[in-house]
């Protein structure tokens, strides 16, 4: 493509539309990978039919996962489960069963997500596969339908929010605090429409999985896409598949709305408060909260080095939970869980009284899994703690980072992950 | 209502686990901001919001149990990109305008023509003219939502002038 310098937006939206874009224009593009739920694909398969569809465009490039009512707890679950299986059978769509994991986790750690790629996903949390360096964004059951029709999905090519990761990151600061400073930052509208862009000095210390959880949350402030520069972190990722990829890098001179700063330097642990993924302040400053639950899962925080850091925190803190504290652990997907099981990281959890459920989405959004009681405090690894979200209107969810969250587990208070030694 | 009104709370996960059926759902229509809301609604009501409307999720019931409820029109100061997108494909008519001085129990008189939408507050004579979505979202939109566009269509067709 020649003309204007581009940002990695629109270089991937021009790409996939044949065009020279800039933000602002509206394009028709072609879709890479597209990627639906057992929450959003049934709506999707009725949309489908209603637009008079008989066979997906490209079943190869769409993929369902089973993950938000994993297990399915109820026949009006298992029937969703059926109509998509049907529907995946009968059009050779792929399927991920129950069990199986979360559809952005599986899109990371199989390589379904590249470099390069537009990808869309019927669930707000596809912006995750941006850490990938590719445009991935969420859109509901019609847009899901029209891709799975036509293979093409039309997009405002949006402005970008350069965000700049500056400094040293502390030892004991965590991705996921920084995402919430993150997304304090910003607000939660500050990137609406917006894709954000990842850069700077502090960016090479962030792991892969670090960048999931970072462009994973950068949903709560609006963005519409959340996309990691490509460099060796990318590159060691992509090695695993065997694969170089077409990584995708912003053109010097590329016109950006805003820069953000994060000063990794002056970051502390956090927690967001209930009930807005904004309400964030430092865990020291916290106020003293008693917390009954504390959930460590989901397409934030399910991961084996979540795992790893919550468990190295618990024997730390003397192995063994606090007398009144449910601990609930639910891996991202069954590779997650199968590496914690071949390493024993499973087996402490179990020993110390955890409660070990189905890979999946699980208690994250009251769908599947453990339902915090009436009045309880729960703290999470999870992205969201809206009123009622975890199915009980009168539970208090807070967001935390895996070590945070084992902290609570170890004293049945929050508490600042630094506090144990 | 204010600003920051999320999909979750336009209708709960936990109630879209048990039925698909927007007839069923409208019943449970922002119960975690007032569980009296969905009772009160009349057919033709309109939502006012202040900005971010449709944040969190992109569930796209959030869309269509407004419309199951009766509600054809969401006012709000800014909405959240994938529920603006929703409500587009579901011909529910989601305009950007300043909500501020619009208070519950005002009656609001919408002018929809081609060119655009003009809301009359008949409490305190303030009018706002909005101009009509342009591009491929306003050609879906006035198709009536996704379906009938690509019914008719068979596939997005790019609007000839770029940048609309």
């Amino acid at each position: 493509m020649t003309g204007f310098p581009r940002t990695i937006s629109e270089k991937i939206l021009s790409a996939k539309s044949g065009e020279n874009a800039r933000a602002g224009d509206v394009m028709v593009c072609d879709v890479d990978l597209v990627l639906g739920t057992d929450a959003s694909a049934p709506m999707a398969i009725g949309y489908f039919e209603r637009m008079g569809g008989t066979r997906v465009h490209d079943a190869s490039r769409v993929v369902f996962a089973l993950d938000h009512y994993s297990p399915p707890s109820s026949p009006s679950t298992k029937g969703f489960h059926d109509q998509v299986r049907a529907f995946a059978a009968t059009h050779g769509v792929r399927v991920y069963e129950v069990g199986e994991g979360i559809s952005h986790q599986i899109a990371v750690e199989r390589g379904l997500a590249r470099p390069g790629m537009l990808i869309v996903g019927a669930d707000s949390h596809t912006v995750t596969c941006g850490a990938v360096n590719a445009f991935a964004t969420g859109v509901g059951s019609s847009d899901l339908a029209a891709a799975m029709l036509t293979g093409q999905l039309w997009f405002r090519v949006p402005e970008t929010i350069r965000v700049i990761l500056d400094g040293v990151r502390p030892a004991r600061v965590a991705a996921k605090d920084v995402a919430l400073a993150m997304v304090a930052t910003l607000g939660s509208d500050g990137a609406e429409y917006h894709a954000l862009e990842f850069t700077g000095p502090g960016a090479h210390s962030f792991s892969l999985d670090d960048r999931l959880v970072l462009s994973n949350l950068a949903v709560e402030a609006g963005a519409k896409a959340a996309v990691w520069d490509a460099d060796n972190v990318l590159e060691l990722h992509l090695a695993t598949f065997g694969e170089r990829g077409e990584p995708v890098v912003a053109d010097p001179g590329a016109r950006y709305a805003r820069e953000v700063v994060l000063d990794l330097p002056s970051l502390q642990p956090a927690v967001a408060l209930p009930h807005s993924p904004q309400n964030v302040v430092p865990i020291a400053l916290a106020p003293d909260t008693p917390i009954h639950m504390v959930f460590l899962g989901t397409c934030t925080g399910g991961r084996v080095a979540d795992y790893h850091e919550a468990l190295a925190m618990l024997e730390r803190g003397g192995g063994m939970i606090a007398p009144g504290v449910q601990l609930v652990v639910t891996p991202a997907s069954s590779d997650v869980e199968r590496q914690l099981a071949s390493d024993g990281t499973l087996v402490k959890f179990a020993r110390m009284g955890a409660t070990i459920t189905v890979p999946g989405c699980g208690a994250c959004c009251g769908t599947s899994g453990v339902i915090p009681g009436d009045g309880m405090n729960v703290l999470s690894t999870a992205n969201r703690n809206f009123k009622a979200r975890m199915g009980n209107a009168t539970a208090s969810i807070y967001l935390a980072s895996p070590a945070a969250c084992a902290a609570a587990a170890l004293t049945g208070r929050i508490t600042d992950p630094r506090s144990i030694p | 209502m204010g600003g920051d009104i999320n999909t979750d709370y336009i209708i709960a996960s936990t109630r879209k686990k048990e039925t698909l059926d927007e007839n069923v759902l409208k019943r449970y229509l922002l119960e975690a901001v007032d569980p009296s809301f969905a009772a009160s609604v009349r057919s033709g009501d309109i939502i006012v919001a202040g900005t971010n409307f449709g944040c969190g999720s992109a569930m796209e019931v959030a869309a269509t149990v407004i419309l199951a409820a009766g509600i054809p029109v969401v006012l709000a100061q800014s909405f959240a990109r994938s529920f603006y997108r929703n409500a587009i494909n579901n011909g529910l008519l989601a305009i950007e305008c300043d909500t501020a001085g619009i208070r519950e129990g005002d009656a609001l008189v919408l002018s929809i023509d081609p060119s655009g939408t003009t809301i009359s507050n008949e409490r305190t004579g303030r009018r706002e003219t909005r101009p009509a979505l342009g591009g491929i979202a306003g050609d879906i939109l006035a198709a009536g939502g996704l379906v009938p566009y690509l019914r008719r269509e068979g596939r997005f067709i790019p609007a000839t002038a770029v940048g609309d």
